[in-house]
């Protein structure tokens, strides 16, 4: 009873500390909050009016029932689960620059999942019902439903993602080895799980023979190979970012290892889309019309064919940068890289397979949906509270991992006044 | 449905109900009685008889208050071997709309911003008929029927393997064992993947409050048909419920001034819809997707 209370009362000290670590900072950090705290505002202040007054605020319609925000969703759950490219190396082939910083790349990919279910939540029409797909008290349509499984693996997966990195972190405060047994397991079922849930993702759309466009055999691998990309380009201009402003160890040969595997990614990635390309055109059959509106216009409609270029060029520019070692080992070529895949991949696995398949509709209309300003301001409210968390998670991580915040410093530093026992933990 | 023991899935249930009105009750406390009644409401097949009254009880005292008229909710269920069925009669359908109109005044869909309508005709050039790319949604001429083209009338097909019923996350949306379509829109949490689902867009989504004149509303109406709709969820047509269930036709089958549409019994072999299908050569929409309509198109011999 009384070690109990004192690991309660330990981990509240714990807690108290961490938050004190996230309340103080440099000039740069706070401005860096205030700056994404005030985005988050605004895109609050643009969701009241479509909740209050419905999705009419937006610009999608019944032709076009799925815009930026589900765009915005794909896009991220292909981010997080590019995780994986971290922890294979890490923990299967003990490559140590990168084990540094798995830790990191799990919370990256924690904050990513939570970006993508805010994005689903703001394309919900009734957020006040969510609570009728939870197993249990609602009535969730498992297994026949996608969107059901969805739900599940990804909420497993944030749940792996912010155990793991979470446990080591305790572990490393406290002075203490992980207990191996315990996290072994759950790093790699994180493996299939991070498959899985872009896997599932790709099925969701992939199982609609009512949207010919999506209802492709090489959607999924599709995904897998752009997230491949997408997730670890983002990953390495972040971690620039920290190695900069804080004390994180990451040495340059881990960020050059992740830009190898993200060119054999991109190849599949384009090579994939190629083998589209030549089923699609050679057949020509009706089917082709939401390839033919996102490549090259529909009966004069041609709103995303700029848009599809530009992605594709940057993947491709991107693609011959990583290709060749001089490039992808240079910081400035492959941070252009780098951002060129980001954009090129949001652009590809965003909007550009969320809309098409809505265009020309089952029945033949076309409408052409551009995100009015709302959904704009809103996804960029979403992006920001990501950023938020993963500063917040970050502001932690990185003094834990770097020695600087523990356990053992706290003591030195405050000797308990006449505690017989310390930490249990 | 008669009444259960209270069995322990349903305590579950109440408890974890009760856990999450506790959580929420800041947010409850600034909303109406009426939200909190909305928001606790369970699933339409799982209530009892008994909560089945009371909610149209309910109903029909707040669309009273609510639109100043007096509402007939019906619940009315299925008639035992009854398996209803459609058909369209090709080379007769005008074109004129007439349908389009009359469905909305009787199911109560929104007139304005949005406008909503559950049938849609496409106009298509003699000649072609598979391939809906080309067909026209806007056409506008003086006069129909136009020379040279022909006129195809799509609503919800109410398929027999529904691949809106297969996506939908909630069990908002099922098939009644009368072979109706239909949505619990109190149920429906607005994620829109039956629309996506759906090959014969035969569903709409209600992108704010639905707006109809007061003294439009069409007040005989039933909980899974026409009842007043609230925003952000998913309607359909359902072969007008309300009216089939008491012995009516729908009202696009009892407007149409040339005929075309036909309606009744698939399981009765005296029935209109089973003479067209054995003297006339029927073909139903995408039947490649496999999904089954009870929708019938025929041309007359």
């Amino acid at each position: 009873m009384q070690a109990f209370r004192e690991t309660v009362r330990e981990t509240w000290r714990f807690y108290r500390k961490t938050l004190a670590l996230v309340f103080t900072g440099t000039k740069e950090y706070y401005l860096w909050c205030l700056l994404l705290l005030c985005i988050m505002l605004i895109g609050f202040l643009c969701y009241l009016p479509q909740f209050q007054t419905g999705l009419i605020t937006t610009n999608m319609k019944d032709q076009v029932v799925w815009g930026l925000y589900i765009s915005n969703f794909t896009f991220l759950v292909g981010v997080a689960a590019a995780a994986v490219l971290l922890v294979v190396p890490a923990y299967i082939y003990q490559f140590g620059p990168i084990k540094e910083i798995v830790v990191l790349g799990e919370l990256f990919a924690a904050s990513s999942i939570m970006m993508a279910l805010l994005f689903v939540m703001a394309d919900l029409g009734r957020v006040d019902r969510f609570w009728h797909m939870f197993p249990g008290i609602g009535t969730m349509n498992f297994p026949s439903s996608l969107l059901a499984w969805d739900v599940i693996v990804l909420n497993i997966y944030l749940m792996l993602n912010l155990v793991i990195p979470v446990y080591l972190l305790v572990k490393t405060y406290y002075g203490k080895e992980p207990n191996k047994k315990f996290i072994v397991p759950l790093i790699l079922f994180s493996i299939p799980m991070a498959v899985g849930i872009h896997t599932v993702t790709a099925f969701l759309y992939n199982g609609l023979p009512a949207r010919p466009f999506w209802n492709a055999s090489i959607l999924a691998p599709r995904f897998l190979a752009s997230a491949f990309c997408s997730g670890p380009a983002i990953i390495i201009i972040a971690f620039q970012i920290l190695r900069e402003y804080t004390f994180i160890k990451l040495e340059d040969r881990a960020l050059f290892k992740i830009a190898e595997l993200m060119a054999y990614a991109m190849f599949l990635n384009l090579f994939f889309l190629m083998s589209e390309m030549f089923k699609e055109y050679y057949s020509n059959t009706i089917y082709i019309a939401s390839l033919k509106y996102l490549y090259e216009g529909l009966h004069g409609h041609n709103a995303l064919v700029p848009w599809i270029w530009v992605g594709t060029l940057m993947n491709l520019i991107a693609f011959i940068l990583f290709l060749f070692p001089v490039a992808r080992e240079r910081l400035s070529t492959l941070n252009i890289g780098c951002i060129l895949i980001i954009a090129g991949v949001w652009i590809e696995k965003g909007p550009g397979l969320v809309i098409p398949g809505f265009v020309p509709d089952p029945l033949g209309e076309i409408y052409e949906y551009i995100p009015n300003f709302r959904e704009l301001f809103i996804s960029f409210g979403i992006w920001a509270t990501g950023f938020l968390i993963f500063t917040l998670l970050m502001k932690v991580a990185i003094p834990i991992a770097s020695g600087e915040f523990s356990h053992a410093k706290y003591m030195e530093e405050r000797p308990p006044s006449g505690s017989k026992k310390q930490a249990l933990l | 449905m008669q009444d259960k023991p209270y069995t322990r899935r349903e305590f579950i249930r109440h408890l974890s109900l009760a856990a999450l009105t506790g959580l929420s009750i800041p947010l409850l406390s600034s909303c109406g009685k009426e939200q909190v009644e909305d928001f606790l409401q369970k699933h339409f097949l799982e209530m009892t008889r008994q909560e089945k009254e009371a909610l149209i009880t309910r109903l029909e005292e707040r669309y009273l208050k609510k639109y100043g008229r007096r509402f007939k909710v019906s619940t009315q269920e299925a008639i035992p071997d009854t398996l209803w069925g459609y058909g369209l009669d090709l080379s007769r359908c005008i074109g004129c709309r007439r349908c389009v109109y009359a469905c909305v005044e009787e199911n109560n869909s929104s007139r304005r911003n949005p406008q909503s309508q559950w049938i849609r005709v496409i106009r298509l050039k003699k000649g072609s008929l598979i391939n809906l790319e080309d067909s026209e949604h806007y056409y506008n001429p003086e006069q129909v029927p136009e020379k040279g083209f022909l006129y195809i009338p799509v609503q919800c097909q109410h398929c027999e393997e529904p691949p809106c019923v297969k996506v939908c996350p909630v069990h908002a949306t099922w098939k009644e064992p009368d072979g109706l379509v239909v949505v619990d829109y109190n149920w429906c949490i607005g994620c829109r993947y039956c629309i996506a689902a759906c090959p014969y867009r035969g569903r709409t989504f209600n992108w704010a409050e639905p707006s109809v004149p007061s003294d439009k509303w069409n007040t005989s109406v039933h909980y899974l048909g026409n009842r007043p709709r609230m925003r952000n969820i998913v309607d359909k047509c359902t072969f007008c419920i309300q009216r089939v269930r008491m012995g009516r036709y729908p009202a696009c089958v009892e407007v149409c001034p040339t005929g075309s549409r036909k309606f009744g019994n698939l399981l009765d072999p005296q029935s209109e819809i089973r003479y067209v299908i054995e003297n006339k050569r029927t073909f139903r929409l995408k039947e490649d997707l496999r999904t089954e309509p009870k929708f019938y198109y025929f041309f007359e011999a």
